[in-house]
Parts: C-alpha cells; sequence; structure tokens
C-alpha cells in the first residue's frame, strides 16, 4: 500500500460537490424551530449548507426531516480498513473436486441458530439447497455433509452434535442483535468449544450475521466472520481454502 | 364464487375433499391425545392464577403434580378436583401450592367420588368460559358503539419494543397514524417456552412476552384509543408454541381480537413435535372459535423459506388445510385469517402478475374469509428506496384483489425494528395506495384465457396433485418428508413430545366438552 493520500468526497451530480443526503426525526412539534433544529444538527455533521427539502409532524411531538447538503469530510481511500476476501472463489465443482482429491472423505459442516435467536433465515440461506439468489446452499455440495440444527440451539448442544458429526467446521447464525446478544452469543459458543476440544481439534468456528464487525474475529474467538450479502459459494470456498489448501500448504 | 378466474368448481370441492381426507386422521390424533398445555388450560379456566416465587405458573406446578402421582391420560381436572372436594376447599389457586409443596396426593377417582369431582371441575371450568363469552359479548358492544374500520383490507401494524409499557404509546399513536389492528410481537424465543410468563414485562427479546398482564394493559389502553379514534381497533398476539392453548385461553379471558394460530407453523419453523402441535392446536381453535376471535395463518412462512413461485402451491394446500382444521374446531369463515405472502423474487419477469394471480386465487377460493396478506421481506435488501416501492405494489396488489387484513410492510424490514418514521412512511403508502385505488377490485377482472387466470388454474392444479400425493401417504408422513417449507419433521422427534399423552378411557377435560357441546 502507498502511503499516498486519495481523497474522495460524495458526489451529488458533480465531482466534488460533496453532497449527501440523510433524513431523520426529532422529537419536537413541526414548526419553524423545529427546521431550525434541524439544520443546527445537519451543520453539526459537517452539511454545509444544508437544505431541509421535506419537514412532516409525525403523531405528537414529532417531526420527519429530508435534508440535502454539502459535507466538508473527506475520505482517504488509503486509510480505509476492511477485511478483504483472502481465498479464491471457487465453482461448486471445484470446490468438490478439491475436497475428494485432497480431503479425501466428505468435509463435515454443522450448522446453527444459537441463543434465544429464531431467525433461521441465514443459516438457511447458505445451508439450505434452496441457497440465495439463485445459488445453491452447501446441502447441495456433494462432498459436503451439513447438518443444521435450525434455530435456538444450546451450546451444549451444538458441541456436542459438533462432536457427534466430527465437524470440520461450525456455521453459527445471528441475526437478533438486542443489546448485543450477537456477540454475547458468539463469544459463549466459542468459549465452550475452547474448553471442550484441545486446540488442534477444534472445528473451524465461523459465525455470520447481518451486524457482524468482520474485523473482530480475535476478539469473538472465531476463525472467520461474515457480514451481509455472504452467499453459500463464499462460504464453501472459505472451508476448502481453510481446512485444506491452506492447511496443506502450511504443514 | 365469484368467478374471476373461472376455476372449475368441481376441482375446488375435489380440493376441499382431498384436505379433509388429509386432516381427518390428524383429528383423530387430536381427539385421542392430551398435552401438558391443554391440561394447563383447563385449569386456568377453572381459575388458576399466578406463578411461584421463582416464576413458574401454578398452573404449570400442579399439572406436573398431577402427572407424576397419576399420569396425564386421565386429564388433570377429575384428580384435581377430587382433592379439592377431599381438601373440603373451592380454591384451587391454593391446591396448586399446596401440591407443588408435596402436601397433597392425587388419585384417579372412581364411583361416586369421580362424579363429584367431574361435576365440580365442570363448574369451576363452566364459569372461566363463561367469562370468556361475556367478553365477546363486550366486543360486540364496543364494536357497535365505535364501529369497524370504514375500509378494507383492515391495517395491521406491529409493534415490538420488548417494554409493554414503551409499546402502548407506540400503539396508541399508531392507531392514532391509521392502523385498525396492533399486533405485539412476542419475544423471540417465547414459543419454546412450556409455561406462560407472569405479569407486565419490560424486557425482551425483539419483542415483547406475552402475558396475561400484558395482554390486559394493552387492550385496555386500545380501548381508550378506540373511543378516541372512534373505530374499534383490534389486538393481536400470537397463540403458538408450547402454550397455544394457554394462550388461546388468556386471549379469550383478555378479549384480544386476532391471534396467530397456524396449524403446522411451530411443526416447521420452530421445530415442534408434530403430534404436540396439532393436540394444542384443536384445543386452541375450540377456544378461539368460542371467543370470537379471528385466527390468522401462517403461508407466508413457507415463501421465506421456499421459492414463492415454484411452491405457491403449497400455501394453498395448508389453507385447505387450516380451513379443514379451523372448521373441525368450530370456527366460521369470518374468523379464517388464511395467510399469503408477497414474495416472489422482483426480478422474476412478470413477478407482479404471479403476485396478482397467487392472490386472487386465495380470494377466490376462500370468498368468506378475511384473508391476511403480508408484506414482501425475503427479497427486501437493504435499499429502502426500493423497499417502499415494492411495499407500494404490495399494498395495491391487496387492494386489487380484495385482501382482508393487510399487514403494513416496512422498507426498512431487514435493516432495524421499525422506527417511528418507517412506520409513518409506510402507512402514509398504504393510505395513498387505498386512497387511489382502495375499490379497484371491482373492475379488476383478469382477462378470460390470460396470464393472470392460466397461473392461478395452474397453482390449483398443483395444489390438487399435491393433495392427491398427501392422502397416499398422510399429512404427518408428508409434514416429516419436508412438503412443506422444506423442512423434515418426523411425528416422533420435536420439542415438547415429553408433554404429550394418549387418552386414557376414562379421560375428562370439562372445556372441550363444553365447547364441543356448543358446537
Amino acid at each position: 500500500m502507498s502511503g499516498e493520500k486519495q481523497i474522495v468526497r460524495p458526489y451529488g451530480d458533480t465531482t466534488g460537490d460533496g453532497m449527501v443526503q440523510v433524513s431523520f426525526t426529532l422529537p419536537v412539534t413541526h414548526d419553524k424551530r423545529a427546521e431550525g433544529a434541524a439544520v443546527q444538527l445537519a451543520n453539526k455533521m459537517g452539511m454545509d449548507p444544508a437544505m431541509v427539502v421535506h419537514a412532516k409532524p409525525m403523531g405528537d411531538g414529532f417531526t420527519f426531516f429530508v435534508v440535502y447538503g454539502r459535507v466538508n469530510h473527506l475520505v482517504d481511500l488509503n486509510a480505509v480498513q476492511v477485511v478483504e476476501r483472502d481465498f479464491a472463489l471457487l465453482s461448486a465443482k471445484d470446490v468438490n473436486t478439491v475436497i475428494k482429491q485432497r480431503l479425501r472423505r466428505k468435509l463435515s459442516v454443522v450448522g446453527a441458530c444459537i441463543g434465544t435467536d429464531a431467525h433461521t433465515v441465514g443459516i438457511d440461506a447458505i445451508l439450505n439447497v434452496k441457497g440465495i439468489a439463485g445459488e445453491k446452499g452447501l446441502e447441495y455440495y456433494r462432498e459436503l455433509k451439513v447438518t443444521n440444527m435450525g434455530a435456538q440451539v444450546s451450546v451444549p448442544e451444538l458441541v456436542e452434535t459438533a462432536r457427534a458429526e466430527k465437524a470440520d467446521a461450525v456455521l453459527v447464525s445471528q441475526v437478533v442483535t438486542q443489546r448485543d446478544a450477537h456477540l454475547h452469543n458468539t463469544r459463549e459458543m466459542s468459549a465452550a468449544f475452547r474448553e471442550a476440544m484441545p486446540a488442534g481439534r477444534r472445528p473451524l468456528l465461523i459465525v455470520g450475521g447481518p451486524r457482524f464487525d468482520e474485523t473482530m474475529t480475535d476478539e469473538l474467538g472465531v476463525d472467520r466472520i461474515f457480514g451481509r450479502g455472504t452467499t453459500p459459494g463464499e462460504v464453501a470456498s472459505y472451508l476448502v481454502h481453510a481446512l485444506i489448501t491452506q492447511r496443506k500448504a502450511m504443514a | 364464487m365469484t368467478g374471476k378466474l373461472d376455476l372449475d368448481p368441481v376441482l375446488v370441492a375435489r380440493a376441499r375433499e382431498l384436505a379433509r381426507r388429509a386432516g381427518q386422521p390428524v383429528v383423530d390424533l387430536a381427539r385421542s391425545h392430551t398435552t401438558v398445555s391443554v391440561e394447563r388450560a383447563v385449569l386456568r379456566l377453572a381459575g388458576v392464577t399466578g406463578a411461584d416465587p421463582d416464576g413458574i405458573p401454578w398452573v404449570n406446578r400442579l399439572v406436573d403434580a398431577v402427572a407424576a402421582d397419576v399420569g396425564l391420560g386421565h386429564g388433570v381436572a377429575v384428580p384435581v378436583f377430587d382433592a379439592l372436594v377431599r381438601e373440603g376447599s373451592t380454591d384451587v389457586t391454593l391446591l396448586a401450592q399446596k401440591a407443588a409443596a408435596g402436601s397433597v396426593r392425587f388419585t384417579q377417582p372412581t364411583g361416586r367420588a369421580a362424579t363429584a369431582a367431574r361435576s365440580a371441575a365442570r363448574k369451576a371450568v363452566g364459569a372461566g368460559i363463561r367469562r370468556i363469552d361475556r367478553r365477546r359479548a363486550e366486543r360486540d358492544r364496543l364494536v357497535k358503539r365505535h364501529g369497524d374500520p370504514a375500509q378494507r383490507p383492515w391495517i395491521y401494524l406491529i409493534v415490538a419494543t420488548g417494554d409493554i409499557y414503551e409499546d402502548i404509546p407506540q400503539a396508541q399513536a399508531a392507531a392514532r397514524a391509521g392502523a385498525d389492528v396492533i399486533a405485539v410481537i412476542r419475544s423471540t424465543g417465547q414459543s419454546l417456552l412450556d409455561y406462560v410468563p407472569e405479569g407486565a414485562t419490560r424486557e425482551g427479546f425483539a419483542g415483547t412476552y406475552a402475558t396475561q398482564e400484558n395482554f390486559r394493559l394493552m387492550r385496555a389502553a386500545l380501548d381508550e384509543s378506540s373511543k378516541e379514534v372512534g373505530r374499534y381497533v383490534r389486538l393481536t398476539n400470537y397463540a403458538s408454541g408450547l402454550c397455544m392453548p394457554e394462550m388461546a385461553t388468556l386471549a379469550g379471558l383478555e378479549r384480544l381480537d386476532m391471534m396467530l394460530n397456524d396449524s403446522m407453523y411451530g411443526i416447521l419453523f420452530r421445530d415442534i413435535n408434530p403430534v404436540r402441535t396439532f393436540v394444542d392446536q384443536r384445543f386452541s381453535r375450540q377456544v378461539h372459535a368460542r371467543a370470537g376471535i379471528i385466527i390468522n395463518t401462517g403461508e407466508d412462512n413457507y415463501l421465506t423459506t421456499a421459492d414463492a413461485v415454484d411452491e405457491a402451491h403449497t400455501v394453498t394446500v395448508s389453507q385447505l388445510l387450516n380451513e379443514f382444521f379451523a372448521h373441525e374446531a368450530g370456527l366460521a369463515d369470518w374468523q379464517l385469517g388464511l395467510g399469503h405472502a408477497f414474495e416472489i423474487n422482483p426480478e422474476v419477469p412478470e413477478s407482479f402478475r404471479l403476485e396478482l394471480a397467487h392472490a386472487l386465487l386465495a380470494r377466490e377460493l376462500f370468498p368468506d374469509a378475511p384473508l391476511k396478506w403480508m408484506p414482501p421481506t425475503k427479497h427486501m435488501t437493504g435499499d429502502v428506496f426500493r423497499g417502499n416501492l415494492l411495499d407500494g405494489f404490495f399494498n395495491l396488489a391487496g387492494a386489487l384483489t380484495g385482501q382482508g387484513i393487510l399487514l403494513v410492510g416496512m422498507m426498512t424490514e431487514a435493516v432495524v425494528t421499525p422506527w417511528l418514521s418507517d412506520r409513518d412512511i409506510a402507512l402514509q403508502n398504504v393510505r395513498y395506495v387505498l386512497g387511489a385505488a382502495g375499490g379497484l377490485h371491482e373492475d379488476f377482472v383478469p382477462a378470460p384465457g390470460g396470464f393472470i387466470r392460466r397461473r392461478a388454474n395452474q397453482v390449483l392444479g398443483e395444489a390438487l396433485d399435491l393433495l392427491e400425493r398427501i392422502g397416499e401417504q398422510t399429512l404427518l408422513t408428508a409434514i416429516a418428508e419436508g412438503t412443506f417449507g422444506i423442512m423434515k419433521r418426523p411425528a416422533d422427534r420435536g420439542k415438547g413430545l415429553s408433554g404429550v399423552a394418549a387418552h386414557e378411557a376414562d379421560y375428562c377435560n370439562p372445556a372441550t366438552d363444553i365447547l364441543e357441546a356448543a358446537a
């Protein structure tokens, strides 16, 4: 990475115009003062000038605003930190071939929604044959043995099933984030696996959900975090990378 | 039949007959089994209230104590009232407390003692059912006084903060903004609790616990709102999960107006044991029938896990099964909020015409049911602008096909639990569409031989094929093999199985006796 700065600003209709649009609600009755308050907030957010283009009273004592304006903030692309995909994206056929030739047995995956989270939409999108957005789920991969435990699975149940299925990888989905339940549940899960199995015997621990920060793997004690928009193909490719390609390369 | 789709009445009758044939063995199963939750509901009707210091309801403690002494298969009513007669008391809650402390032994009486116990039980349970009757009469009076919503569909809005005291002002604000029905979403995970929490609650996960006190508080608040807005604002909760019969009972006692109550949802989406579900479901529907509660079924959920085009016919099949089970339990057509949803991938060519075909098919098959029309969730991407447009088309489809209950879609679906402004924008969307095109169903008659008619008839044909296949193997096998919503649910697995018991020859359930005598 070069140390050089690469600066961009938001784009409205002209390069460098810095135009953005935001909407928010203030707990005040709609009047002149309320619109002034919206401008003040927008100014403090770095929007100057800020134009209140829409203000609408909602119920008792609330007003909804849409504000357009120019922000004075700059973005340095070279200072952006993200988790880039560090593995090759493989087709289902290639995934099967690698597993068959190099692992010489089926790769066992156990998936669940843990805690009180009953939203199986994430784990089902990744595991069910049906998949998501036209891409088939992991059950479709001939060389993967998938156990989908469904919703509201307790951590001990998950550990037990992972042991019984000789899981190479454990996939956990967390959608509910009230009071950081997704973070607490994930930490509880990774701690339970650390306690139950020695380091070399532990399955790969993967969590996914729309509200995870993908850089928090160490903090949560997992091997990988997948955020919104992850496809089954990405997960399968990662499994092959982490469990076969990379491991063999390191050995 | 209003005849907008030119459905073959012979095929429609055949579909209903096949649904009956598939459902009847399940009804027989339900009639010959009981569950811990059915028995707890009987005790709630008989007047047992409250919970122990750990928050475990006395009905749970009492049912567990009876089951430990004589098993569940006789029904708990007779052993409980036998003990009460022997104790010379009429306070069932006090008996529950004694039983929990281990100071009462239960037996299954015979002869005169049995007759006395049965008659005492029937009297106590009868008093509970009369309370439900009074709440129903009260609703009728209030609907007469305040009136029903001016338009169909009724506008159904969800609140869910976890704190009942936060839900109340939100629900009242929603009523002022035009909501006709308020649903208080339950805390995630409540469906798998094998007891009903007690009291007013202020903490929940992605929803508010359903408790009798929360029901009472919200109903009282909406009675105020009804007076204020000049129309009766209805309240909805969930008779689903492991405590379905008790939820139905509490809803009847606290004058809730609608209950989510699907025949298969718990099996498919919560992995609750199929037998447990069907037994609980039948009892809960009998209570709903008596209480004048409109049930909402959960067909929308199939389409969130399976493809909304390929699996459209599973919705029709489930609606037919739900209708059969509902009628069998004594519910009238006006109480059947059969569900379906706008979940076709918007990238599919002609997706809106397909939606219209499916929605109109439901309308034509169930002309007297207040169909529940559910908004897009699966293809809401986080692009709130596109989401708002999609919701507009959903609202339009609802208006065009004469839906009965419209659950307001949120453009922030899959992003956040709805904000105040999200709800306002969503209601604005609904008001615009209903205001601009609310009567369009009068003019909307798909062209003979056209796309919509052909598609609707195709889905009906596929539904018939599936019903024929179910008929060959039984409904429980079909569920075990993943026919609905892809999930496989065998009858000997799933949560809550240990709470199921086959009836003994002398099984007695005064609630069922009273409810069935009326039907």
